[in-house]
């Protein structure tokens, strides 16, 4: 049994009391594709802020490739390989497409390097050929503020990509997108798992099942089940505080 | 269309440069001198705020530090103003019959010459960098700004046995390659390396904000939060623009004390910090070139009406900033550039009014290229 790439053991988040998290604990695997369903406030935000450092577990740890991330700063986690999208698609508004890429694909992220490194040849390439991937090529000068919802969705997930992370946390990928764009989405985040290990957090249930992946059910902070979506769907327990009252 | 735009920068450079001075009195070009020096000041702001936004209330001691630099060095090689010790005659003023310590090394030109920047530069980086590395942002770092200079304001204020407290240090009367500070013929010299120095600055700043490192301090500005999620640790970032900036308001100050005469407390006043961001605001934020245009402007436009109705200048600079808060949110350079101008002549049927959504259009030709 090899070690997993990212675990979270018995972890606790509290707000002042309010218990965000409770004695959560996950393990992903590399090259594993899971995604993550909750009604609102099951805690799915706070778990991917406990990866990406933004919020400090109160209780537990968090171990990437054996190695604690609790106490690290977000861009120390990020550069270590922790990519994450988030719910509302964050670009730089006042940046075009291009420079959004460009930014992130930086393969040294210090300012120093900023300031006189040219950009590689090989990284100005992945960025025509994300552009390319998501459809937003005709866009590269456009100002990413002016591109329309589901292009910045796209653009999230194009940046988060270009960062070359090893886990990706997808929160909400879809949310706002077409039918058509959904399916699109789903292609790329399925095209991805394998060399990239994705965590998907959606509320979309034709997703889920696109992306064919099992699935964790959280629930107040707390892990309820994992398994096949059928399987979860199945769950008397699923049923009442989440499928209850979305499936019938 | 290409030339002409490439050519407008050295036009008006050669407009300061030989035409002003040949159609101006003395007592005009040295008020020009000043705006000019005052202009680096706002491009500095435009780097840390426009760009970065980092809305700073604390320019003033930078800018102020450079000032008494310079003051400083003047007043110890100029004979005229020694007393008997062979040190600037005020101390006899108040008894004190040894130099402080810190004014020693301002005997060398070449010291003067690069503590009029470094020593702002060091204490921008400083404060700048314990501010930012403990996530002060927004508000609170504009009244941490905003205490800090009421802090050097009152020390600089107080300390008469130091550096002549409230009355500043009188730099027209002192020497400079013989020649008297405050003579015309030394004005004129000063005037053109205004000049020059501005351009060097706008530069500069060009450097810092374009490229990749441009795009991450504009990425600061819209969400810090993001930037630090993709990798990058804003702290440098910022930090470098502070201490740049510090060090461009300490040459600002130096140009503007030896134009003035006179570096006081006065110029870490609360509401002198305040009017350069106006200037900034007036000419366009993150264009760097509204800041030299907001600076000349409103510093031109201070003179002609303190001239004719001195009582009336704070109010017209209180209602300039309000119009053009409310109508002009991008200032004067960004209005023009985003076609003011055009609107404003289309609105008198001088100019064909502007096609409605043209957007679409363009979006038409890029999904007929993604199909």
């Amino acid at each position: 049994m090899t070690q997993p790439l990212l675990e979270l053991h018995d972890v606790s988040v509290s707000f002042d009391g309010f218990y965000a998290l409770t004695d959560l604990s996950l393990t992903l695997n590399k090259g594993e594709l899971k995604s993550i369903i909750g009604p609102n406030g099951a805690g799915k935000t706070t778990f991917l802020d406990v990866i990406t450092g933004k919020v400090r577990p109160t209780k537990g740890t968090v171990t990437f490739r054996g190695k604690s991330l609790v106490g690290l700063s977000e861009q120390r986690i990020s550069r270590e390989g922790i990519g994450r999208k988030f719910q509302t698609p964050r670009v730089f508004e006042n940046l075009t497409v291009l420079r959004n890429l460009e930014l992130a694909v930086s393969p040294h992220k210090s300012a120093f390097n900023l300031l006189i490194d040219k950009l590689p040849t090989s990284a100005k390439d992945e960025v025509q050929r994300l552009m390319h991937y998501v459809g937003l090529a005709p866009f590269a000068t456009t100002r990413a503020g002016s591109l329309s919802h589901g292009q910045k969705q796209w653009l999230a997930i194009a940046t988060l990509v270009a960062q070359a992370p090893e886990v990706l946390l997808l929160d909400e990928p879809v949310a706002g997108l077409t039918d058509e764009e959904t399916v699109r989405t789903a292609e790329l985040i399925k095209s991805l798992a394998g060399d990239h290990t994705v965590v998907v957090i959606e509320h979309d249930m034709e997703f889920i099942r696109d992306l064919n992946a099992p699935v964790t059910v959280l629930h107040q902070g707390q892990l309820l089940t994992e398994g096949p979506l059928e399987q979860v769907k199945a769950d008397p327990r699923v049923i009442e505080v989440y499928l209850g009252q979305s499936d019938d | 269309m290409k030339l002409v735009q490439r050519l407008v920068p050295w036009i008006l450079l050669a407009i300061a440069l030989f035409i002003l001075p040949a159609i101006l009195d003395d007592f005009r070009l040295n008020l020009f001198g000043r705006y000019f020096a005052l202009a680096i000041t706002a491009l500095a702001i435009d780097l840390i705020w426009g760009y970065t936004g980092l809305l700073s209330l604390g320019q003033g001691i930078f800018f102020s530090l450079g000032g008494y630099a310079v003051a400083m060095n003047l007043m110890l090689n100029t004979k005229s103003e020694a007393g008997g010790n062979g040190i600037p005659k005020f101390f006899e003023n108040y008894g004190v019959e040894q130099l402080p310590f810190f004014w020693q090394p301002f005997w060398s030109p070449t010291f003067t010459l690069i503590a009029l920047w470094l020593i702002p530069a060091i204490v921008a980086g400083l404060v700048g960098y314990l501010i930012f590395r403990n996530r002060i942002k927004g508000v609170y770092f504009s009244i941490i700004t905003q205490a800090a200079l009421m802090v050097f304001y009152h020390f600089f204020n107080g300390q008469q046995k130091l550096i002549n407290g409230t009355n500043g240090l009188k730099t027209s009367t002192t020497e400079l390659f013989g020649m008297l500070v405050g003579s015309p013929d030394m004005q004129l010299w000063l005037y053109r390396l205004t000049v020059v120095l501005l351009p060097v600055a706008y530069l500069i700043c060009r450097y810092f904000t374009s490229g990749r490192f441009g795009d991450a301090l504009i990425a600061i500005r819209d969400d810090e939060q993001r930037l630090r999620f993709t990798g990058f640790n804003p702290v440098p970032f910022k930090t470098i623009v502070f201490l740049v900036a510090g060090a461009l308001c300490g040459v600002s100050g130096a140009l503007y004390t030896v134009q003035t005469g006179i570096v006081s407390p006065q110029f870490m006043s609360i509401s002198n910090s305040i009017e350069m961001v106006i200037w900034v605001a007036v000419g366009g934020r993150g264009t760097l070139v509204g800041p030299i245009i907001g600076a000349t402007l409103v510093n031109y436009l201070r003179s002609l009406v303190s001239e004719a109705l001195p009582e009336l200048w704070l109010f017209v600079q209180g209602a300039l900033f309000i119009f053009v808060v409310v109508l002009m949110p991008d200032g004067i350079y960004g209005w023009f550039k985003n076609g003011g101008f055009r609107t404003l002549l289309a609105a008198f049927g001088i100019a064909p009014k502007a096609r409605t959504y043209p957007k679409l259009d363009e979006n038409a030709t890029a999904l007929e290229e993604l199909s």
